[in-house]
C-alpha cells in the first residue's frame, strides 16, 4: 500500500497539474450538474411545477352579488379536495410616474389569501419580497413586466397599492393576491374556490366538474393553463437540451481526458515503482487512486459551484417556462457524481491496464523518448513549412499524441459549437422579436386617430417631408370553421411598407385578398391560394402567409375587404422623405392638430433578456470548460516535453519562441476544432430553432434562420483557434519561465 | 570515422590554436552559486580560460563542474561573482539575453545527447540555426557537418536508431551548426562504450586542433590527458589543483 502511495503521492507534488485536474473536472462536473439541471427542468416542466404545487384542477369565480361565502364553500363536496372560498376583485392600475402620468395596466384579479403556500392548493411561490401583511399591500404575478417590491400602483379611486412581492401560480388562479382584509377593503366582487379532483385528466370529465357547479360560474380548468404552458415550453426545451447535451459531452470529454493525461504523465514514476517490485495488480490500483482523488476532490467542488450557479440558473429557466425554481436537486448531484466516477473509471481502468502491462524499461525510457513513429511526419512536413521554427516545432507537437489531440480537437470544437449555437440563437430570436414589433419599426412616425374622427391623409398630404404611409386597425374577422374570430388588421393604402416577411405567396394589392399567418392556416386547415368565407365579409382568397412573429390567428387584408368595418379607426404609420427632421415633423403635425410621435423598436422583452442572460451563462460555462480542458491537456503535455524545451532553450531558444511554441501546439486543434465546431452548431441551431418554433405554432422565414454571415462563420472558426490559445497561455508562461538547467534536469 | 586530413570543421569554422598570448574567452571572477538549501555547488570559485584553449574540469560528482559550466552557458546565474564570454557578462543576462547568447557563442554537447527523437538527424543538426531564424546556407552547413563528422549517411535517419556514439557525433554537429566560438561538453563521453568514446575523443582533439575552444566536464583522465590543454580540478566548488 506504502509503493501505491508514493506513486499518488509523486502525482500530487505536481501542484500546478494537480490544480489544473482539479479545476478541470470541478468546471465539467459543475457543467453536468447544470446540464443536468437543464434536462431534468425540460422535463414536462408544468406537470413537474403543478405537482410541486399542488395545483388547483378547476378554478371557479362566483360573483359575491349571487352566491354567498357559505353557498360557494358548500361547492367543495364536489371535489376531492377543495379550498376557499377566498375574496376576490379586479382592480385596475397604472404605474404611479407622477400625477396622471404612467401607463395603465392590464386588468388585474386578485384574491385575498392570508399565506402563500399554506393552502392545501395552489401552494404559490413567492419569488421575491413577502406575502402582504397590510391592507395596501399587494403581491403579483412575475411577468415579462417586471414590478419590483416599492413599485407604487395607483387606483383608478386615485389610491395607492405597493408592490411587496412577486409570486408565481402555476394554476394562474390569479394575478395578484393581497390580504383578505385588503381585497374586502378595495371592495369585494366574488369569491375563489380551488378543486381537485381525483378524475382531472379528459376535458369530458373538467366539462362535467365544471357544469356542476352551475349555470353563470365562471371556471377556469388546468387543461387550459396546461395548453398554454406547453405552447410557451415548447419554444424552449429544444434549445435547453441543446444546452444540456453538448454541456454533458464536453464534461466527459474533459474529464476522460484529465484522467487519461493524470495516468499517462505518471508512466515513468510508474516505472520506478516497477523496477523496485510494485506488482501489475499494485500498478492498477495506484493509478486509479491518482485519477481517483483529484477528480474526486474536483467533482466535490463542481457540485458545490453548479449547486450555487443552480439558484441564478433555474431562475431564469423558471421565468422562461413560467414555472417556479427547481430547488438543489440531490438526485442531479449524485447522479453528476456518478457519471463523473464513472467516467474516470472508464478512462483510468484501461490506461491503469496499459501502465500495468508497459515492460518496465518502456516505462522508465518515457518522457525521454516518445513512441516511435508518431509524429515523424508530421515534425518533417512542419520542419520545411518555412514557418519560424519555433512555431513549426510547435504545430507538429501534438501528432506525437493522436489520442490527446483527438480529444483536444473535440473539446474545441464543442466550444466552437457551444459559442456558434448560442450566438445563431440570439440573432434568430432578436429577428423574430424585429418581426414582432413592426410595422413600428419599419416606419418612422406613428399618427394617432384624430380625436374629431377627421381624416389625416389631408395633413399629411400637405405637410414636408411626408414620403408614403398606410392606416391600420384592429378587426375581430369571422371566419367559418373557426370557433373565435381572427385577429384581424385591416389596412388602407399600401401596407407592403410594414416589411413583414412572407413565407408563402404575395402581400395583397386588392380587396378580397388577404394574407394570414401560420396560426390562421393550422387552425382553418386552409393553404395560400384557399378562399374563406365568413358572416360580415365577401370571400376572402388567402394570397400569402406572412410571419408576423406570433403564432395566433392573425388575418390582414385592405380595409374595403370589411365592410363591416368601415367605422374602423386607424393608426397612420409614416415613412418620412430622406433628409426630414422628424422631432420639425412632428412638430409641424402638432401644430396642425395632428396627434403624432417618434416611434421606436420597444427594449428586448422579458423573455429575450432571460434568454440572453440564460444563453450567456450557459455558453460562457461551456467555453470555459472547453478552455479548461485545453489547459489541462497543454499543461499534460508541457510537463511531459519538459526536457525538451529545456533542449531547445540550450540550443538558444528565447522565452517568447518558446511561448510561441507552446501555443502552436495547439494550433492545429484549435483551427481544425474550430472549423468542425462551427458547422456542428450551425446544424445544432437549425435543427432547434426550427423545432423551437414548431414548438409554438410558428413557422420561420429563412431570414430568422440563415442569420449566419459567412463573415461570422469565419469569426467564429477562428475563435476556435483562439479558445485553444487562451487554453495555452498559462503552461506557454510557464514554460517560458521554465530555467533552461532545471528543464534540462527533469525526467 | 572522421577524415582527419580534411579537418573535422569546414575550413571556414577553423582558427589558430591557443598560444600565450590569445585573448581570454572566459574569465569567470569569483562566483558562487548556492541553492535552496543555501549549500554552495561553487565557492568563490575563479577561472580564466584563453580563445583556442581545451580545458578540463574534473572532479567528483557534486564538486560544481555542471554547475560552473552551467554558469558559462547561461543556463544558469550565479549567486555571487561574475562571468564574461567573449566580452559578454553572462551573469547579466535576461533570459532572452541569454538564449541569443547562446545562439551566437556556445555550442553544447550533452551527456544523453539531447536529441529530440521526433527529428530526423538533419533537422536536429538544423535546430540552432533555425531557431536563430538563418536560414540561407543553414541545409548545405548541416549537410557538410554530417559529412565531415562521417555521419551524413544517417542524414534522413532518426536519433533512435544511431549508436550512442553517432548519435554524440550528431549532438556535436548540432552544437557546431551555428558556428560558436566556445564549445561545451558535459560528460561528452560519459554514456558511451569504449568504441563510441575513443571516436568522440578523437573528434574532440580534432576539433581542437583547428582552433576550437572547448570547455568539457568530464570524470573521464583518459580523455582530459587525451584532448585538453589544461585541467582544472574541483572540490567542492573550489579549483583544487
Amino acid at each position: 500500500m506504502s509503493a501505491i502511495r508514493t506513486v499518488v503521492r509523486g502525482a500530487q507534488r505536481r501542484r500546478v497539474a494537480t490544480i489544473v485536474i482539479v479545476a478541470a473536472t470541478a468546471m465539467a462536473v459543475t457543467a453536468t450538474v447544470l446540464a443536468g439541471l437543464l434536462l431534468a427542468a425540460s422535463s414536462a416542466p408544468f406537470a413537474n411545477a403543478f405537482a410541486k404545487q399542488h395545483g388547483a384542477h378547476l378554478t371557479a369565480y362566483f360573483d359575491a352579488a349571487k352566491t354567498t361565502k357559505d353557498q360557494a364553500a358548500a361547492t367543495a363536496s364536489q371535489a376531492q379536495q377543495a379550498v376557499g372560498p377566498f375574496p376576490v376583485t379586479t382592480v385596475e392600475t397604472k404605474l404611479d410616474d407622477g400625477p396622471g402620468r404612467g401607463p395603465t395596466l392590464p386588468p388585474m384579479q386578485v384574491a385575498g389569501r392570508a399565506t402563500p403556500g399554506n393552502d392545501a392548493i395552489d401552494k404559490a411561490t413567492l419569488l421575491s419580497g413577502h406575502w402582504p401583511r397590510a391592507t395596501d399591500e399587494i403581491v403579483i404575478v412575475r411577468t415579462n413586466l417586471r414590478l419590483p417590491a416599492g413599485t407604487a400602483l395607483t387606483l383608478t379611486n386615485g389610491s395607492t397599492l405597493k408592490v411587496v412581492g412577486e409570486a408565481r401560480s402555476i394554476s394562474q388562479t390569479a394575478q395578484g393576491w393581497m390580504t383578505p382584509e385588503g381585497v374586502a377593503a378595495l371592495g369585494q366582487t366574488g369569491w375563489q374556490m380551488l378543486y381537485r379532483y381525483a378524475d382531472a385528466g379528459s376535458e369530458t370529465a373538467m366539462t362535467a366538474h365544471q357544469t356542476a357547479l352551475g349555470a353563470g360560474v365562471q371556471t377556469q380548468s388546468w387543461l387550459g393553463v396546461r395548453a398554454d404552458a406547453a405552447h410557451r415550453t415548447q419554444l424552449f426545451v429544444p434549445l435547453l437540451s441543446a444546452f444540456g447535451l453538448i454541456g454533458l459531452a464536453l464534461a466527459a470529454l474533459v474529464i476522460g481526458n484529465v484522467t487519461a493525461g493524470t495516468i499517462a504523465s505518471a508512466t515513468r514514476r510508474i516505472g520506478v515503482m516497477k523496477a523496485l517490485g510494485l506488482t501489475p495488480a499494485q500498478v492498477v490500483r495506484a493509478c486509479l487512486a491518482q485519477a481517483l482523488i483529484p477528480g474526486l476532490i474536483g467533482a466535490a467542488l463542481g457540485i458545490v459551484a453548479g449547486d450555487l450557479l443552480a439558484i441564478p440558473l433555474t431562475a431564469d429557466v423558471a421565468d422562461l417556462f413560467g414555472t417556479v425554481p427547481m430547488s438543489v436537486t440531490p438526485w442531479v448531484d449524485a447522479a453528476a457524481i456518478v457519471a463523473a466516477v464513472l467516467v474516470i473509471g472508464a478512462t483510468a481502468a484501461p490506461a491503469a491496464w496499459r501502465a500495468a502491462r508497459l515492460r518496465t524499461v518502456d516505462a522508465l525510457a518515457v518522457g525521454r523518448t516518445p513512441q516511435s513513429g508518431r509524429g515523424r511526419l508530421a515534425a518533417r512536413l512542419a520542419a520545411r513549412s518555412g514557418l519560424p521554427r519555433s512555431l513549426s516545432i510547435g504545430l507538429a507537437q501534438p501528432f506525437t499524441r493522436p489520442a490527446r489531440l483527438l480529444v483536444m480537437l473535440l473539446t474545441v470544437a464543442l466550444g466552437t459549437a457551444a459559442a456558434t449555437f448560442a450566438i445563431g440563437l440570439a440573432s434568430s430570436l432578436r429577428l423574430v422579436q424585429a418581426a414582432d414589433q413592426k410595422p413600428e419599426t419599419s416606419a418612422d412616425v406613428l399618427v394617432l386617430p384624430p380625436m374629431d374622427g377627421s381624416d389625416p391623409r389631408v395633413v399629411l398630404d400637405a405637410t414636408a417631408g411626408t414620403g408614403s404611409y398606410y392606416g391600420r386597425g384592429p378587426a375581430d374577422v369571422t371566419v367559418d370553421g373557426l370557433r373565435q374570430a381572427a385577429r384581424g388588421n385591416i389596412t388602407v393604402g399600401d401596407a407592403r411598407a410594414a416589411g413583414y416577411d412572407m413565407l408563402a405567396g404575395r402581400w395583397y394589392t386588392a380587396p378580397g385578398e388577404a394574407v394570414v399567418t401560420t396560426g390562421f392556416l393550422t387552425a382553418t386547415g386552409k393553404h395560400v391560394g384557399d378562399t374563406v368565407t365568413g358572416a360580415g365579409h365577401g370571400p376572402l382568397t388567402l394570397v400569402g402567409e406572412v410571419f408576423d412573429g406570433s403564432a395566433n390567428n392573425h388575418l390582414y387584408t385592405d380595409a374595403a375587404s370589411l365592410p363591416n368595418q368601415k367605422d374602423q379607426t386607424f393608426e397612420w404609420y409614416v415613412k418620412l422623405t430622406p433628409g426630414t427632421d422628424r422631432t420639425a415633423y412632428l412638430q409641424a403635425l402638432e401644430s396642425k392638430h395632428l396627434s403624432a410621435e417618434a416611434t421606436k423598436a420597444e427594449g428586448a422583452d422579458g423573455t429575450l433578456v432571460i434568454l440572453d442572460s440564460l444563453t450567456a451563462l450557459l455558453t460562457a460555462l461551456l467555453v470555459s470548460v472547453a478552455a479548461l480542458g485545453i489547459l489541462n491537456a497543454v499543461v499534460l503535455d508541457s510537463r511531459d516535453r519538459v526536457h525538451d524545451i529545456g533542449v531547445h532553450k540550450s540550443l538558444g531558444m528565447t522565452p517568447k519562441q518558446t511561448a510561441a511554441m507552446v501555443i502552436a501546439s495547439v494550433g492545429i486543434p484549435g483551427l481544425i476544432g474550430g472549423l468542425a465546431g462551427v458547422p456542428a452548431g450551425y446544424l445544432v441551431h437549425h435543427w432547434a430553432v426550427p423545432a423551437m418554433a414548431e414548438g409554438a405554432g410558428i413557422r420561420l422565414p429563412e431570414s430568422t434562420i440563415d442569420v449566419y454571415a459567412v463573415g461570422l462563420l469565419a469569426i467564429l472558426a477562428l475563435a476556435g483557434l483562439f479558445l485553444a490559445a487562451g487554453g495555452a497561455l498559462l503552461p506557454a508562461g510557464w514554460a517560458a519561465r521554465t530555467r533552461t538547467a532545471v528543464a534540462l534536469r527533469t525526467e | 570515422m572522421t577524415p582527419a586530413a580534411e579537418g573535422v570543421l569546414p575550413a571556414d569554422d577553423r582558427g589558430a590554436p591557443a598560444s600565450l598570448a590569445s585573448p581570454t574567452m572566459i574569465d569567470v571572477v569569483d562566483v558562487s552559486r548556492r541553492y535552496e538549501s543555501d549549500q554552495a555547488a561553487l565557492d568563490h570559485l575563479s577561472l580564466h580560460v584563453a580563445e583556442g584553449e581545451c580545458l578540463a574540469l574534473l572532479g567528483p560528482s557534486g564538486s560544481g563542474k555542471s554547475t560552473l559550466l552551467n554558469l558559462i552557458a547561461g543556463l544558469d546565474r550565479p549567486t555571487e561573482g561574475t562571468v564574461t564570454v567573449g566580452g559578454t557578462r553572462v551573469d547579466r543576462l535576461s533570459e532572452a539575453a541569454a538564449a541569443r547568447y547562446r545562439r551566437a557563442t556556445v555550442g553544447l554537447v550533452f551527456q544523453f545527447f539531447n536529441l529530440l527523437d521526433d527529428l530526423t538527424v538533419t533537422d536536429n543538426v538544423l535546430l540552432p540555426a533555425q531557431i536563430a531564424g538563418k536560414s540561407a546556407g543553414s541545409r548545405r552547413r548541416a549537410q557538410q557537418l554530417l559529412e565531415t563528422l562521417g555521419i551524413d549517411r544517417h542524414a534522413d535517419a532518426y536519433p533512435g536508431r544511431l549508436s550512442g556514439g553517432e548519435r554524440q557525433r550528431v549532438a556535436v554537429a548540432r552544437a557546431l551548426m551555428n558556428k560558436p566560438p566556445l564549445l561545451l561538453a558535459d560528460e561528452p563521453t560519459g554514456a558511451l562504450d569504449t568504441a563510441s568514446g575513443a571516436e568522440v575523443r578523437k573528434l574532440l582533439i580534432d576539433l581542437h586542433a583547428e582552433g576550437q575552444t572547448i570547455v568539457m566536464v568530464t570524470h573521464d583522465e583518459v580523455l582530459a590527458a587525451a584532448v585538453a590543454t589544461r585541467t582544472v580540478r574541483l572540490i567542492d566548488g573550489q579549483v583544487a589543483s
